[in-house]
């Protein structure tokens, strides 16, 4: 990517960002009730969006080849496993990190 | 509300007293988003390091994105091919939450001023949840108020990224793997998203329709057709899933 494509992508997020911060105060008001099927897809896109998310970031594992994914299902295992013992992000997300980081240096 | 009214022939020092109040009033409500934001930040820091990039990119990519998950995503996005319809539609989705708190704050950021633009500007999903959530005492100016949790998140975010590219170098063990950091957060998000909610079906929607689409269309080109079938699946599903209950 060059200099200028890096720029406009991040560009991009930023004008992404902002519409949805700002577009509400421009076009709803508090009078107004906020169309239902906005309404509703506020409620259903968030656990969607981060499945997808999820996904997005397994999308180079090759699970028919080389370490099979292994060491990413084991250590997504460590990371819900660790969240639903103590609940506490930080902890979950560094574990599961440092649990991956160890097995793709010294096992896989 | 009973501070707009006069403000302006308010003497000096009492307006600065006013706002020194507002401001003691809202840094304890921001002292546990220090510890997470300083943590996911470094993290953010280091993690935009190791991908090859100088301090400057989270520098400024901090300050203007101020969206944690956009901001992981867009380091991927960074070192893959320049996919700007992809990026735009990833950052709309991605950040369309938003769109809701802003809904919520449209009473509460009336008659702001100049403060409003920056409110707005700043209002990532912690800020959100503690200006909406804190109840502020009645002798505390509520912009000002608002400001100061804004400002200081918005701080306690950007120089936890920036010390993270910079800090990044001097880092002496092995880095192999960190990227999973970004995996790790998706994951938990995603499970806490998982324990909110009674019912999943919205869940397994997203997660079908991107894992049928990584198939079909590979890892390059999947996120713009699994966004436009979670759209679609979604809208197809509304009377079922809401007939259903169990959304948040």
């Amino acid at each position: 990517m060059t200099l200028e494509q890096q720029v406009i992508t991040i560009g991009l997020c930023v004008l992404g960002t902002m519409a949805t911060r700002f577009l509400p105060f421009l076009f709803f008001s508090s009078r107004k009730p906020t169309p239902e099927y906005v309404r509703y897809l506020g409620k259903a896109l968030p656990s969607a969006v981060f499945a997808m998310l999820v996904v997005y970031c397994l999308k180079d594992v090759q699970f028919t080849g080389g370490s099979h994914g292994l060491p990413e299902l084991i250590s997504i295992g460590a990371v819900v496993g660790l969240h639903c013992w103590r609940r506490q992000m930080m902890l979950s997300i560094a574990g599961g990190t440092v649990c991956y980081m160890l097995l793709v240096q010294a096992v896989f | 509300m009973r501070q707009t009214d006069n403000t302006e022939t308010r003497e000096q020092p009492e307006q600065t007293a006013g706002i020194w109040r507002a401001f003691k009033a809202a840094f304890p409500h921001t002292i546990p988003i220090f510890a997470g934001f300083s943590f996911l930040g470094l993290t953010y820091g280091i993690y935009m390091h190791v991908s090859g990039f100088s301090f400057i990119y989270p520098l400024l990519m901090s300050l203007t994105i101020f969206g944690g998950s956009l901001e992981f995503v867009a380091v991927s996005m960074l070192l893959g091919r320049f996919a700007p319809l992809q990026t735009l539609v990833m950052a709309l989705m991605l950040q369309a939450r938003h769109l809701f708190y802003g809904i919520s704050m449209l009473d509460r950021y009336r008659g702001m001023g100049w403060k409003k633009f920056y409110l707005i500007f700043g209002m990532c999903d912690e800020t959100f949840s503690v200006n909406y959530t804190a109840r502020i005492p009645q002798d505390v100016d509520r912009g000002w108020f608002m400001f100061f949790v804004t400002l200081l998140n918005q701080l306690y975010w950007v120089s936890g990224a920036t010390l993270g590219g910079i800090l990044g170098s001097l880092i002496a063990f092995d880095t192999e793997g960190l990227e999973f950091v970004m995996t790790a957060m998706f994951v938990v998000i995603f499970l806490e998203q998982w324990r909110k909610e009674k019912r999943h079906d919205t869940a397994w929607i997203g997660l079908a329709s991107s894992a049928a689409c990584l198939y079909l269309f590979g890892a390059d080109s999947f996120l713009v057709p699994s966004m436009i079938c979670i759209v679609a699946g979604l809208t197809l599903f509304k009377g079922p899933i809401e007939k259903a209950g169990g959304l948040v």
